[in-house]
């Protein structure tokens, strides 16, 4: 057995490598999924449209700064553009115009209205954009590849891959946990989460937080798929493929925890990158394996506390 | 105003309705020429398979809106009426029997998915409907049973993945090791047993690195391409296509997999426009038959000519194969129809008289013929070559195309593919033919 781990070291080193921008990439979905929940409890279905369409508007975005003869930089900015629009544009937009008329109605109601709207999106999806595969590469080929030695060979990895995004993410749990913990704001969301009914009182326009939240919640959305649309092709469907592992990560974390949903993610990521390399049937399956053992021996999920429920 | 059904008029109401669906339903009543032809096209509308149903029905517009201006077909005009295959195959064999009984069709042009061809091809044979499998590729539905009123209007998965293989054997001889990289589900397993199963006895000792089955719809392909540039294998097969086959040939591109391994894509055409100058040169590509619009030699230049000038006019992009593939199906269509009114003398036929008239059928598309066999499978032309680049498309075409004949790549009448496959010998290499022009 300790031979076989000495023979594949090499192997495990790549994995790691794969699995943490993996991991990034599922964190900054998830997060954004699971601070909606921990807020407005609501489980929002359309969560994985709003990745697809801040993948989508980023593209465009730095499709239009190539095609007006913009340095290739501004590829990142275009990244950075499309997570603030989808945030503060479409995230109020649907807060304010869908999700307010249903908050403390029954779970089946609101999953039924997120469902719909989830629908109506990847139809605006294909009426703006087609169905042809879009694709904007100037972020990735900006910043080239990085030779990692492999024995006597060396393994291609892309800059972005290896730094760009792994670096996004630590920035935003960092940024989150600060936020959350050391700026009014952030406690007096902390406090509606905690406890909607006693902050209310307490004078906190509970309102005017979950529009904030939920709207920042959109634009994580976004700026993951904003992060994803230089590496990938984007076509209709990928906001479903999105939101299924992210309510796995929701759920293994425990509902509303942003470390819980870091932790998880990087398990899915490193899980699912040595899954490839030395049991590659097991790829599919592997983040629901992690998520049933999890909920196994913590129902309430890594981080979730226990809730007394009112009968 | 209200009035009391007694039961015996009800009883003699139900005998009318049960006595007209009886008849609607044989086939054997005689047929005037309608007002209009209502054809039925299922497809994908939504999903990430719309990256090639929606073309496909883009093409059906276009070729039923200029066939309609010409007259139509026998004097009637056509009217397409299409259905989303996306919400999968218990939805879609509801959809087949609301398309014939409420809607009337007289024929179906049924599916992209072979999951769904597999689940209406039974429904042509119990609703006696001429139906066109106009696109999906397993070869199980006719050599898995007899279908009479089914017709498949163009090739499918074993000549689809034998002729990119002959032509790997023909250009890369030498070659070691392989890597299989396709999606999970039924034409990624497929298509890799069928190609495994000729590979091991055209040419024996060949190691399999690694067999990789990611999930389909795949957002990231990045450890799966390390994993490929760790192993270096001299060949990489993937059947896989659309957004998933565009990413992971974008993010190999850029982590130079293309300078190690060579790579052969057998259903690429589509993603071609998309990949441009991403796409490397040198490597093996296929289209799914012969329409490469690029064709160096097709059988009638000047109308392959107007289809992909007239697509590009209407929708500003080039038609790929699922487009080519649903103008063979109005092409039989046309033809099973003029021969079916020939026979009867000029009378309009009925659902047995038009099956009939497809059987054996061959009719003409841009690039060839296709002649529909006993057993209702078309042969269809394959062309593979190497991806390179000129000056008349911004994005990858073939060069050293092989056209490999239908009837020396589809397996015979009677025969399981994979036991075929698995009986050719290394002879059978010796049948390649020559590179055409181009």
């Amino acid at each position: 057995m300790t031979d076989w781990f000495a023979d594949n070291s090499l192997l495990f080193g790549l994995a790691l490598l794969d699995g943490l921008a993996n991991a990034a990439l599922i964190f900054m979905v998830a997060v954004g999924l699971n601070l909606v929940f921990g807020v407005l409890r609501i489980v929002n279905v359309a969560h994985g449209s709003l990745f697809a369409i801040g993948a989508y508007t980023a593209a465009s975005i730095g499709m239009f700064f190539a095609a007006r003869g913009l340095p290739p930089w501004t590829g990142y900015v275009a990244l950075v553009l499309a997570a603030v629009a989808i945030g503060a544009v479409l995230g109020p937009l649907i807060e304010r115009l869908l999700l307010r008329r249903i908050y403390g109605h029954e779970d089946v109601l609101q999953l039924l209205v997120t469902f719909a709207l989830f629908m109506i999106l990847e139809d605006v999806q294909k009426l703006v954009w087609g169905v042809q595969p879009v694709s904007q590469d100037a972020p990735l080929k900006f910043l080239g590849t990085v030779d990692i030695p492999f024995g006597e060979d060396v393994i291609p990895f892309t800059a972005y891959q290896l730094f760009v995004i792994p670096g996004v993410a630590v920035v935003t749990l960092l940024g989150l946990a600060w936020f959350l913990r050391r700026t009014l704001t952030g406690r007096v969301i902390v406090a509606v989460t905690t406890d909607k009914e006693a902050a209310t009182a307490m004078g906190i326009d509970a309102a005017r937080i979950t529009l904030l939240t939920f709207s920042f919640g959109a634009g994580l959305a976004a700026l993951g798929g904003a992060l994803a649309s230089p590496t990938l092709a984007l076509v209709p469907g990928i906001g479903a493929q999105t939101i299924v592992l992210s309510f796995a990560v929701v759920a293994t974390a425990g509902l509303g925890q942003i470390e819980g949903a870091a932790l998880t993610a990087l398990l899915i990521g490193l899980g699912r990158s040595i899954a490839v390399y030395f049991a590659p049937e097991f790829e599919v399956v592997v983040p629901y394996l992690i998520m049933v053992a999890v909920l196994l021996v913590r129902p309430q999920g890594l981080f979730g506390v226990i809730e007394t429920r009112r009968v | 105003m209200t009035e009391a059904v007694t039961r015996r008029a009800a009883m003699l109401g139900a005998g009318a309705t049960a006595g007209s669906l009886l008849f609607a339903g044989s086939g054997a009543k005689a047929q005037g020429k309608p007002s209009e032809l209502r054809v039925g096209i299922t497809t994908f509308l939504s999903g990430s398979a719309s990256v090639f149903g929606v073309p496909a029905k883009q093409a059906a517009e276009l070729l039923f809106e200029e066939l309609n201006k010409a007259g139509g077909i026998g004097g009637v005009p056509v009217r397409p009426i299409f259905v989303d295959e996306a919400p999968g195959t218990d939805h879609l064999v509801g959809e087949f029997r609301r398309l014939v009984q409420n809607e009337g069709v007289q024929l179906i042009f049924a599916s992209i998915s072979s999951g769904s061809c597999l689940a209406c091809t039974p429904l042509s044979d119990e609703m006696k409907k001429t139906t066109i499998l106009w696109d999906c590729g397993t070869q199980r539905i006719f050599e898995e049973g007899q279908h009479p009123y089914a017709f498949r209007t163009q090739g499918y998965g074993t000549p689809e993945v034998l002729a990119p293989l002959l032509y790997l054997l023909k250009h890369k001889p030498d070659f070691r090791t392989l890597a299989v990289i396709n999606q999970d589900y039924a034409w990624g397993r497929d298509s890799w047993e069928l190609w495994k199963s000729a590979m091991d006895v055209l040419k024996p000792g060949v190691r399999v690195v690694a067999e990789m089955f990611p999930r389909f719809g795949a957002t990231d392909y990045s450890t799966e391409v390390t994993r490929l540039l760790a192993a270096r294998p001299d060949v990489i097969l993937s059947t896989s296509w659309g957004g998933d086959l565009v990413t992971l040939l974008r993010q190999s591109a850029e982590r130079r997999l293309f300078d190690r391994s060579t790579f052969v894509l057998p259903v690429c055409e589509p993603s071609l426009p998309t990949l441009g100058r991403t796409m490397a040169a040198g490597h093996i590509i296929g289209t799914r038959g012969d329409h490469w619009n690029n064709h160096p030699s097709p059988k009638d230049p000047a109308r392959l000519k107007r289809f992909v000038d007239a697509y590009r006019a209407k929708y500003n992009e080039y038609p790929i194969y699922p487009c080519h593939h649903m103008a063979q199906a109005i092409s039989a269509t046309q033809a099973a129809y003029a021969k079916a009114i020939a026979a009867k003398g000029g009378g309009w036929p009925n659902d047995a008289e038009l099956a009939a008239a497809f059987r054996g059928l061959t009719f003409d598309t841009p690039t060839s013929s296709i002649t529909l066999r006993e057993d209702g499978q078309g042969l269809e032309d394959q062309i593979v070559g190497i991806s390179s680049f000129n000056t008349q498309y911004p994005f990858a075409v073939p060069k050293d195309m092989i056209l490999f004949p239908a009837a020396m790549v589809s397996t015979p009448v009677g025969r399981k593919s994979v036991d075929w496959l698995k009986s050719l010998t290394p002879d059978f290499l010796n049948q390649i033919p020559a590179p055409i022009a181009g």
